[in-house]
């Protein structure tokens, strides 16, 4: 039923956009007879490309907030607790300010997002912390504060009729313009990141019940932390650098997962993957068909999402604390 | 020695005192707002409150000039009076990101503030809230494109320069009737789709009617994108797409060179055709950036871009004249291949 749902996300994300094809259209030139030589080009180099963007960031970003709820037991948590969304987006406003091209923009976001998590993890180590997930946390806080005031001073000195537009539009996240070459270069870091966490979903899970619980079952919690938080470091920096920074996946989309599935972890995570893809190829498709001007995915997924999620937690069902 | 230097400062002390008492003679005018503010008869420092404003002020009376609002880049610089250079990069002061301290701004000691673009309740009430508290009057100008002859007159007046700001108005006039005659010739079905593209991707664009695509609307062109709420927009190619502008006109150099190779643009009918343009940009926008009297040149250009058979306009000799008459600055051969050679199609 999940396969099924997400098959229909993305054919849904397929058939809709701005440019006029219809289904037949679509399908025709999926299989290889476009009606013209310009509905290929919509669908093959604009349309697909967003749509498979949408299913990985979607997925990547929800994967990642699962592995966080789970191995710093704390609901509250995003992707980006430990600040990988502000260092990236640091380093992708500097990047416009300083007029690079597109690609080195991406890379900076990339650089940056990684960047901040070391030495959040340097400053942890310094302080004999990295064991302790509140020293972590902590943090994580302040270096993101660090990047959030840099991503102010950049705001500031950025041109205000020509490259403040870009950067406030950037922050609020879009894939308007997504290209084969940025989902190329998302993907390997992406999947590179997920393994880790598909591959030991079932230790990861044991990290909920606790570090002194999990080494008695053979687990060595730091350890595994550590890399639960670089494998979830790698798939958010990669979406942040080519979508800008997107709300609210990584810290929603888990619990609307664990209301269907509780909250054991290797349960959660192909629901998440799931729900978190096809969620966002749909509020990619309202992004770019509601209205002539594209409207940033983070006012989308709250505007949606939150309703959403009220929704089914009032119709109750299974809680996280279960 | 001390007191050498102690008579050469009350020297200047009188000095000042006098140049201020000659400038402390003042008159009342009404400004765009409807404001009464009283102004001095010779304004000597003038501070612009925005990039539109300096542009503005640079043209009709340079050596006014306290400073600049954001320092001019390196390619700006051949274009610019030599005694403008090095002025200082004093900030901003127009509601959205003001950047200016107004201890800065006190510091430079102008006479007299001005603003110049769209009059709006929040410009006012800032108009009024920094005269109140510099001491310094605020005069608001009305920035739309058709009121330029106007504004230009009523500035010189006001910088007590009437006759340079007739001079002006008398082109920027002749501008206006010459891109009327073309247009009469042209009728509507022959006008192109224009879209215009900024920031590296493209997909930065603004609305028909707003302050940033004004010229376009000016000379005829259809802007591809609909009226909106507000000047900037950001859309996808695939929207651009269903729009298939046949003239794109950029003022980004970045989206200028590469978009005949981006997958996403392709068959758009004006990549297709080779109709992409890119807006000189040194000292100030063809297009916009800031909007402002450097957009007279930039309705000639289009003019010529858009209708090349009907208009006939020696692009490099207008160019020569516009700047030369509005900049003070005669751009030599290899100044007026660097501006406007970068104007053609890329890869032609």
């Amino acid at each position: 039923m999940l396969a099924l749902g997400l098959a229909g996300a993305l054919a849904t994300g397929a058939m809709l956009g701005p440019y006029p094809l219809s289904p037949v259209d679509v399908a025709d030139t999926l299989i290889g007879h476009p009606p013209d030589p310009q509905a290929a080009i919509v669908l093959w180099n604009i349309r697909l490309p967003r749509v498979v963007a949408a299913a990985l960031i979607g997925a990547a970003l929800a994967a990642a907030g699962a592995a966080y709820q789970t191995v710093f037991r704390n609901p509250l948590v995003a992707p980006d607790i430990l600040g990988v969304s502000q260092g990236a987006g640091f380093g992708a406003v500097l990047g416009i300010l300083l007029g690079l091209p597109v690609l080195a923009i991406q890379l900076m976001g990339f650089a940056f997002g990684i960047g901040t998590i070391a030495l959040v993890m340097a400053i942890a180590l310094a302080l004999r912390g990295m064991g302790q997930v509140l020293v972590v946390v902590l943090c994580g806080m302040a270096v993101a504060a660090l990047a959030g005031a840099g991503i102010s001073l950049v705001k500031l000195m950025a041109d205000p009729d020509d490259q403040l537009p870009a950067i406030t539009f950037w922050l609020m996240g879009s894939l308007a313009g997504i290209k084969q070459a940025d989902v190329a270069a998302a993907l390997p870091a992406i999947v590179a990141g997920l393994l880790p966490l598909i591959a030991l979903r079932w230790r990861i899970g044991l990290l909920a019940l606790g570090d002194d619980e999990a080494r008695t079952l053979g687990v060595e919690a730091g350890r595994l932390r550590l890399l639960v938080i670089l494998s979830a470091t790698l798939v958010t920096a990669a979406a942040v650098s080519v979508a800008g920074v997107i709300g609210w996946v990584g810290l929603m989309v888990p619990h609307m997962a664990r209301l269907i599935t509780g909250p054991r972890f290797d349960r959660l995570l192909p629901v998440a993957l799931a729900m978190g893809a096809a969620l966002m190829v749909l509020v990619d498709a309202a992004a770019r068909c509601i209205a002539q001007q594209e409207v940033p995915l983070g006012i989308l997924t709250a505007v949606l999402g939150g309703p959403v999620f009220l929704w089914l937690l009032a119709r109750g069902g299974r809680t996280w604390a279960e | 020695m001390r007191r050498l230097r102690l008579t050469a400062l009350v020297a200047g002390a009188l000095a000042l005192a006098a140049a201020a008492a000659l400038a402390a003679e003042t008159h009342t005018i009404t400004d765009a707002t409807g404001r009464q503010i009283e102004v001095p008869n010779d304004p000597r420092r003038v501070f612009a409150a925005g990039p539109p404003a300096a542009t503005l002020l640079y043209t009709l009376k340079p050596d006014a000039m306290v400073g600049w609002p954001r320092a001019p880049g390196a390619e700006d610089l051949p274009f610019l009076r030599p005694e403008t250079r090095d002025l200082p990069a004093l900030g901003r002061l127009t509601g959205k990101g003001d950047t200016v301290n107004l201890e800065v701004l006190l510091s430079a000691r102008p006479d007299l503030i001005v603003d110049y673009g769209t009059v709006t309740a929040t410009y006012r009430d800032l108009a009024r809230r920094v005269q109140a508290q510099t001491g310094t009057p605020y005069a608001l100008i009305d920035g739309s494109l058709p009121t330029i002859p106007a504004t230009l007159r009523r500035l010189g007046d006001l910088l007590a320069e009437p006759e340079r700001g007739g001079t002006l108005a008398a082109y920027a006039e002749a501008t206006f009737a010459e891109i009327d005659a073309i247009l009469a010739a042209v009728p509507e079905d022959r006008r192109p789709s224009v879209y215009l593209a900024r920031g590296p991707e493209g997909i930065e664009t603004a609305a028909r009617g707003s302050i940033n695509a004004e010229i376009i609307d000016r000379v005829g062109g259809r802007n591809v994108v609909g009226a909106g709420p507000d000047g900037l927009l950001t859309v996808s190619p695939e929207q651009v797409q269903a729009w298939a502008p046949e003239v794109i006109v950029t003022i980004d150099a970045d989206f200028a060179a590469h978009v005949s190779a981006m997958p996403e643009w392709q068959g758009v009918p004006a990549v297709r055709d080779g109709q992409v343009y890119l807006a000189p940009s040194a000292p100030f926008g063809f297009i916009d950036s800031p909007p402002s009297v450097n957009r007279l040149i930039g309705l000639k250009w289009l003019a010529e871009k858009l209708y090349p058979e009907e208009a006939r306009i020696d692009i490099e000799a207008e160019v020569t004249r516009f700047y030369t008459l509005f900049y003070g600055v005669t751009p030599d051969r290899a100044a007026l291949d660097g501006l406007l050679g970068t104007a053609g199609h890329p890869g032609e």
